[in-house]
């Protein structure tokens, strides 16, 4: 006798809360072939405002925890991803249409991204900084910190992106100490919003990573033009118009990185791109 | 006669061998521009001191080929260590011909003998002095495997530090393999064109470095032509604006030094006879017009009255005059057009309801001056509070607590400098860390050094000039090897065959710039 199952609802994830978008929109997911898998919240303006004003709120407090403290809730993300793979692997398989092994493929990559960038987290400054040996009796010392809030376009690849395309993106961003809108794959989200489940039951502190389902065409000129948000990464932006977005982002001069083929390479500079060099001077004085 | 009279003790112009008219310098040559020869005048007499040529869109068209000629036949090509002896060459002449640079500087720009001769012309012999010894060492910088040169840099500067900001743009670009084409400020182009004769007696090959003069329509047309792969700018807001949306889309790599409003926070603790002296460097260094400027001065209230009295007791004893003269503190407002810009937001900050209080000082018949001015009773949305000023006005608000001043410090769209004034260190550094600032000067202000980076936070710009981060700026690297069992796993997610729609492809490589 078979069991009825129990679908979820998939909803957004902003400030650690699980709201349905303010508009009321939803859209459907399908596998690659066309078939009904679920409804994904669209997410609108409202809702784009809403989760910055939350990233917002969350900086000082994630930016001001102690790094190793930061590199710790990271690699916690990875230990609860490993704990539920078999309904990452399922969500990944149905809505990009590919085998069990490479969905399998995909968790085992997403993990080891969120596990590569929790290392960086005590370690990225000691790499990028340094003391300055300047004219005169100065302690001067160069250190990078996180630019703030970050909105962000996740790979949209129908293929191969959906989960690790996420983990590519939003890690490097917050390993830092900033916080993120991430705007994840439109075709295949149903990870994304699990993974957001995953944030919600970790240490990550609501607000530091926002999910916002939908149209990525829709979105990312709301961010762009937001003057609280500090810089975009366009990564998964390659097929909409991004050019606009970064003239757009140019008017509050925002750190914008651009669209990448694929899954973006874990790289110390996509922790960089996102960070500023602060130099403190101070006087040395035996006085 | 008081003991602040002091008998005129001019430097003298005669170190200065000018010549009537200057021309582009392209291709290692002088050369006449297209477009109308203009002046460049003294601000502090209204006298002309030169003619200068003016850069068409077909001169631009011309120094940048040139660019790409030195580029790909010489430059690229050099041995990092012939690169080096070239910049320490151009680091001596600029040392030995230093005086004759601090006048024309002086001279052109209106700022104090003083200052050129103790600051800008020595922080440029460093500057190249600094880079020089990067040039032969780029993979030890610490900036990705195999850094390269990015090709012809495209550099516009402003008035305010003309040679300096020259040199800023010029050594870390020359020492990574850069060419460079680079634009001075209309009203302060002299001291970039015996830079040019600097760099004939270092002869350095031509097309390596070319100088275009001219005004702002000059200056947008090298950033926007199309052989140009690297765009560095310092300036205001504004044009850092316009030059992020004309980079936008393109491969060229950018970094901008942008506009400031920096607040100097004095607590009750801090020295106060050296805070002041610093609040001075501050904002009346260089006549205020310094992006990184002191111009909001945050007080703990209950010193509030005490710094004050003390700061005006201190610029009542600051000499304002002949720019060439030795004993000069504060030279003439650069040009006619900024001098109106600082009277019009003071007169707006009075009418806004902040108190004026002025240096009563006698002013020169002729030129362009503006005596030092602190407005007290500012509040954080006075238009004084908010707006660079770039002149020598000093905004006066106050705090209560540590929490408040960083809040009102960090209560503008720049971020480019601050300062930190307290005898507590543990103060001194939990403050530090809260500032939104690139750069912040604690018990100290306003200084600067080749091996220090320095650049903004927000919309006073992106990227770094100085240190090994300025170095960055003109370099790229592919960039290290991505971790294999990560890219081998990404790999198998994509490539199992999708039933319908596209196949990603997963870069290894996949970063962007």
């Amino acid at each position: 006798m078979s069991r009825l199952t129990v679908p979820k609802t998939y909803k957004l994830y902003i400030g650690g809360k699980f709201p349905r978008s303010e508009s009321g929109r939803t859209y459907e997911v399908t596998t690659p072939a066309g078939e009904f898998v679920a409804n994904a919240a669209l997410a609108s303006r409202k809702d784009a405002r809403d989760a910055v004003v939350a990233a917002r709120a969350a900086v000082s407090g994630w930016a001001g925890a102690t790094a190793y403290n930061r590199g710790q809730v990271i690699y916690r993300i990875a230990e609860l991803l490993e704990g539920r793979r078999a309904q990452f692997i399922d969500e990944i398989s149905r809505t990009e249409g590919v085998t069990a092994a490479a969905a399998s493929a995909q968790v085992d990559a997403a993990i080891d991204v969120w596990v590569w960038y929790a290392g960086w987290a005590d370690k990225y400054a000691q790499v990028v900084g340094n003391g300055n040996p300047v004219s005169g009796p100065y302690f001067n010392l160069s250190v990078p910190e996180p630019t703030g809030v970050v909105g962000a376009i996740a790979p949209q690849a129908r293929v191969g992106t959906s989960l690790l395309g996420l983990a590519a993106v939003v890690a490097p961003i917050i390993v830092s100490g900033n916080t993120v809108v991430v705007v994840p794959s439109q075709s295949a989200p149903l990870s994304a919003i699990s993974l957001a489940e995953v944030l919600a039951t970790s240490d990550v502190p609501g607000g530091v990573i926002n999910v916002l389902t939908g149209s990525p065409a829709e979105m990312a000129p709301w961010l762009a033009s937001h003057a609280d948000v500090n810089a975009l990464d366009l990564a998964g932006a390659g097929d909409i118009d991004w050019v606009e977005l970064q003239l757009s982002a140019a008017e509050t001069l925002k750190r914008v990185l651009t669209p990448v083929n694929g899954v973006p390479a874990p790289a110390l500079e996509r922790i960089t791109a996102f960070t500023e060099t602060k130099t403190v001077w101070h006087t040395k004085s035996m006085r | 006669m008081s003991f602040l009279e002091y008998a005129p003790a001019p430097e003298s112009t005669a170190i200065l061998n000018l010549k009537s008219e200057y021309g582009l310098f392209i291709d290692g040559e002088f050369v006449d521009g297209s477009g109308e020869v203009f002046d460049t005048i003294s601000p502090a007499t209204e006298e002309v001191i030169a003619r200068i040529a003016h850069a068409d869109a077909s001169d631009v068209d011309r120094a940048v080929a040139a660019a790409r000629r030195a580029y790909d036949g010489t430059w690229s090509r050099m041995s990092g260590s012939d690169r080096g002896k070239y910049l320490f060459r151009i680091a001596r002449l600029v040392q030995e011909r230093s005086r004759e640079l601090a006048v024309a500087e002086s001279l052109d720009n209106g700022k104090p003998i003083r200052e050129t001769r103790d600051v800008d012309v020595p922080l440029v012999a460093a500057w190249f002095f600094y880079y020089a010894g990067w040039a032969d060492k780029l993979e030890y910088a610490g900036l990705g495997p195999n850094p390269r040169s990015l090709g012809v840099a495209a550099q516009v500067i402003p008035w305010n530090f003309p040679l300096l900001m020259l040199a800023w743009k010029i050594a870390p670009a020359l020492a990574a393999g850069n060419t460079v084409v680079i634009k001075p400020a209309e009203t302060t182009s002299l001291t970039a064109m015996l830079f040019a004769e600097i760099l004939q007696q270092a002869e350095l090959p031509a097309g390596v470095v070319n100088i275009v003069t001219g005004p702002g329509p000059t200056g947008q047309a090298l950033v926007t032509h199309g052989d140009v792969n690297k765009v560095a700018f310092t300036g205001s807001t504004g044009v850092g604006r316009m030059i992020a949306r004309q980079v936008a889309g393109t491969s060229k790599k950018l970094t901008l030094e942008l506009g400031g409003k920096a607040a100097n926070i004095v607590f009750d603790d801090a020295a106060i006879d050296q805070a002041v002296e610093g609040i001075v460097n501050g904002i009346f260094f260089n006549q205020g017009h310094v992006c990184c400027a002191g111009s909001r001065l945050l007080v703990q209230e209950n010193v509030h009255d005490e710094v004050v009295d003390r700061l005006k007791h201190r610029l009542s004893t600051l000499r304002l005059g002949d720019p060439l003269d030795k004993n000069t503190d504060i030279g003439a407002i650069n040009s006619a057009a900024q001098l109106e810009r600082i009277r019009t937001l003071s007169d707006t900050g009075e009418n806004e309801g902040a108190e004026r209080w002025q240096l009563d000082c006698t002013v020169p018949d002729k030129g362009f001056w503006f005596r030092p001015t602190i407005f007290t009773r500012v509040s954080a949305a006075h238009t004084i509070a908010r707006e660079e000023i770039f002149g020598p006005v000093l905004s006066v608000l106050t705090f209560r607590t540590p929490d408040e001043a960083i809040a009102k410090a960090n209560n503008t769209p720049y971020g480019l400098s601050a300062g930190i004034w307290t005898e507590k260190a543990s103060r001194m550094l939990a403050v530090a860390d809260r500032l939104k600032a690139g750069v912040v000067w604690a018990n100290t202000f306003n200084k600067f050094d080749p091996a220090s980076p320095f650049g903004g936070y927000k919309e006073s710009g992106y990227g770094r000039e100085g240190g090994r981060q300025g170095l960055g700026a003109y370099l790229e690297s592919a960039g290290w090897e991505a971790p294999a069992a990560i890219m081998e796993s990404a790999e198998s997610a994509s490539s199992a065959p999708a039933k319908r729609g596209g196949r990603a492809k997963t870069t290894k490589k996949a970063v962007a710039k």
